[in-house]
């Protein structure tokens, strides 16, 4: 590892194939003494970056990042010139992940606020368990296409997948898309085979209000990507919601609870 | 680097090179190192093909023995099978890390050639190797074959994959095909017969995962000779492959298919795609080889000296990323595995669940290996 310091502000670490451990503490140790912008070159996989870190930083990665890239992200704004492995925005709460190449399985799983732009493909799981409360609604957007169990169980948020490189013998999305799903919406531009679609949710074409939606949602994606929201717009959306906010409330609850009315 | 262990799953990383050039075991090395976080220090193993090219037509026997004193016994029961052309000791470094943990057992390797007058009636040369490598793991007590393939071998222990590369030296060897394993033992214990990877005549298997359907696999591999003496799963799957590749003559994609099965909502789809030929065969490998059927979590690279296949299971709970570059096909759990040893691979993806990646030898274009 060599740390090399750019300007006052601003950082430089190669990182080889050091262990993580030591590039994450010395990333917190700079941010400590006021670093605003990091930037990290030849990343090999190195897990967990941007984590524990509270400060608006700005993290630049070249090369391929690790697994749970801004697991609990809370403020940084993580750039990656290259591709990331699984878990991107694991259970992430603030700030914004940048992706120029393609992501892997279960990202933004549990993810409860900040932003997501992936500009590839994705993997399998991914979205799943999303969540919202008041004022955090994180939005997951996919530039590519995604795998099976997309948006599972899914419970708030936005998740928008875009298939802007989809062939056109290609699926957009695999099979038990949104299964389970109880919260949040997911836009997909183009169709979802009903085979691939789970029992709990149904799909509409979109509104006004969903355009509108989309639109401002878009203009962040589109800006870091260079690409412009109306070409994407001008392909017909499928909105999927869930029927039920508690499609498994009476799986395993008792027959007592269900007659008395305690459950609903 | 500092000691760490960490909860994880096992890391896999093997690559072909298809025009049959052979690299050093460096390069795998730096690979599966490079994924040391997915492992606990409790298993690491290599298999390479193409190391004993003066050796070539002899089947190369990789023995792990307690003690030395075994070497008598295991001496005479392949003298009832074989030949002997060549023994000597595996050439060991010695690591220091390793003896904290066990005392690595004695590695003998022997080049032998089987003996005509000793097969049994219908009994090919092949099937006599295997009943050879049942004999002494089943009988011999505290020896176990790791490797008995021509012209391949595979090397492996308990530590981590940098412990296990220096104390074999994994750099000295040259192959065309590497696969290795890093482990994180769940369900078995860690010890020096159970690291990966599996091997039986020139199959190579490692494995990321676990293997649920493990007690129904290892019943029906049993009904046809293959004793599991390695307490673990995986092995298991090295005995199913050899069983329907070598000895049901299974093209490769229908083995696969009998191992990582579609649902039987995905063969109904095929008939309503009016693809009936495919859904009636597919229905009858379901059918036929249920027992062969590999239930849970996994990730597998499968080598053979035509190739290196890799695959997931039916909804990929397990990490898989396979890469090109010109005539080198890489396979990994971790793309920043294959991006180590191939900074900008021509293509690199992350292959669908249940759909295999099969490299084969660029002389297996005109059909002269197994069926594909």
């Amino acid at each position: 590892m060599e740390v090399k310091q750019l300007n006052e502000t601003t950082y430089e670490i190669k990182c080889g194939t050091t262990h993580y451990k030591i590039v994450n503490a010395k990333i917190k140790e700079l941010v400590k003494n006021g670093a605003e912008k990091i930037i990290l070159r030849e990343v090999y996989g190195q897990r967990y970056i941007g984590t524990g870190i509270k400060e608006p930083v700005k993290i630049e990665i070249h090369g391929t990042a690790g697994n749970d890239l801004g697991i609990f992200l809370y403020n940084p704004k993580i750039e990656v010139f290259g591709n990331a492995q699984d878990c991107v925005g694991n259970t992430m709460m603030k700030g914004e992940i940048v992706v120029r190449g393609h992501a892997g399985d279960v990202c933004g799983y549990g993810m409860r606020g900040g932003k997501v732009y992936i500009e590839g493909d994705v993997g399998y799981r991914v979205g799943i368990h999303m969540k919202g409360y008041k004022e955090f609604v994180p939005t997951f957007i996919i530039g590519g296409k995604a795998g099976n169990f997309f948006g599972e169980y899914m419970a708030g948020g936005k998740l928008i997948l875009l298939g802007l490189n989809r062939k056109s013998s290609e699926d957009i999305v695999g099979d038990y898309c949104a299964t389970g799903m109880h919260g949040g919406i997911i836009y997909v531009r183009g169709e979802v085979p009903k085979r691939y679609l789970g029992k709990e949710v149904k799909i509409f074409e979109i509104d006004d209000k969903d355009r509108e939606i989309l639109e401002t949602e878009l203009k962040g994606f589109a800006k870091a990507f260079n690409l412009s929201v109306e070409e994407i717009m001008s392909e017909p959306f499928t909105k999927i919601v869930p029927v039920s906010a508690r499609p498994y409330g009476r799986m395993y609850a008792h027959r007592w609870g269900i007659a008395s009315g305690i459950i609903k | 680097m500092m000691s760490y262990s960490e909860m994880s799953g096992c890391g896999l990383a093997g690559f072909i090179n298809r025009d049959g050039k052979r690299v050093s075991g460096k390069d795998i090395f730096d690979s599966i190192t490079s994924m040391k976080e997915r492992g606990n220090g409790m298993g690491a193993g290599y298999a390479a093909y193409g190391i004993y090219p003066d050796m070539a037509e002899y089947y190369a026997f990789h023995v792990m023995m307690d003690s030395m004193d075994i070497a008598t016994e295991i001496t005479a029961v392949l003298n009832r099978f074989f030949h002997i052309v060549k023994s000597e000791m595996i050439p060991t470094k010695s690591v220091p890390s390793l003896y904290k943990k066990t005392t690595p057992p004695v590695f003998y390797r022997y080049f032998v050639t089987p003996r005509e007058d000793v097969k049994l009636p219908l009994e090919t040369e092949e099937d006599m190797v295997v009943r050879a490598v049942m004999t002494i793991n089943e009988n011999v007590k505290g020896a176990y074959v790791i490797s008995s393939g021509k012209n391949m071998g595979a090397f492996k222990g308990v530590g981590e994959p940098d412990e296990i590369g220096e104390f074999f030296e994994i750099d000295s060897y040259k192959g065309y095909i590497w696969i290795a394993h890093t482990r994180f033992p769940t369900n078995t214990p860690g010890w020096w017969g159970g690291a990966h990877p599996f091997t039986l005549l020139d199959w190579s298997i490692v494995h990321n995962g676990e293997i649920t359907s493990y007690g129904t696999n290892k019943r029906y591999v049993e009904m046809y000779g293959y004793k599991c003496t390695l307490l673990t799963d995986t092995e298991v799957a090295a005995y199913i492959f050899d069983l329907l590749f070598r000895k049901h003559k299974l093209p490769i994609k229908a083995t696969l298919m009998a191992i990582a099965a579609p649902f039987w909502k995905d063969i109904e789809y095929l008939k309503k795609k009016k693809l009936n030929k495919v859904a009636e065969m597919a229905k009858k490998i379901r059918e036929i080889y249920s027992s062969a059927m590999l239930n849970g979590p996994f990730a597998m690279l499968f080598a053979y000296k035509d190739g290196l296949i890799g695959f997931n299971d039916r909804i990929k709970l397990r990490p898989f990323v396979a890469a090109i570059n010109g005539d080198t096909v890489y396979m990994a759990s971790e793309e920043s595995a294959i991006k180590v040893i191939c900074k900008n691979p021509e293509k690199v993806w992350m292959p669908r669940a249940g759909e295999p990646v099969i490299a084969l030898m660029n002389y297996c274009k005109d059909g002269i290996c197994h069926p594909g």
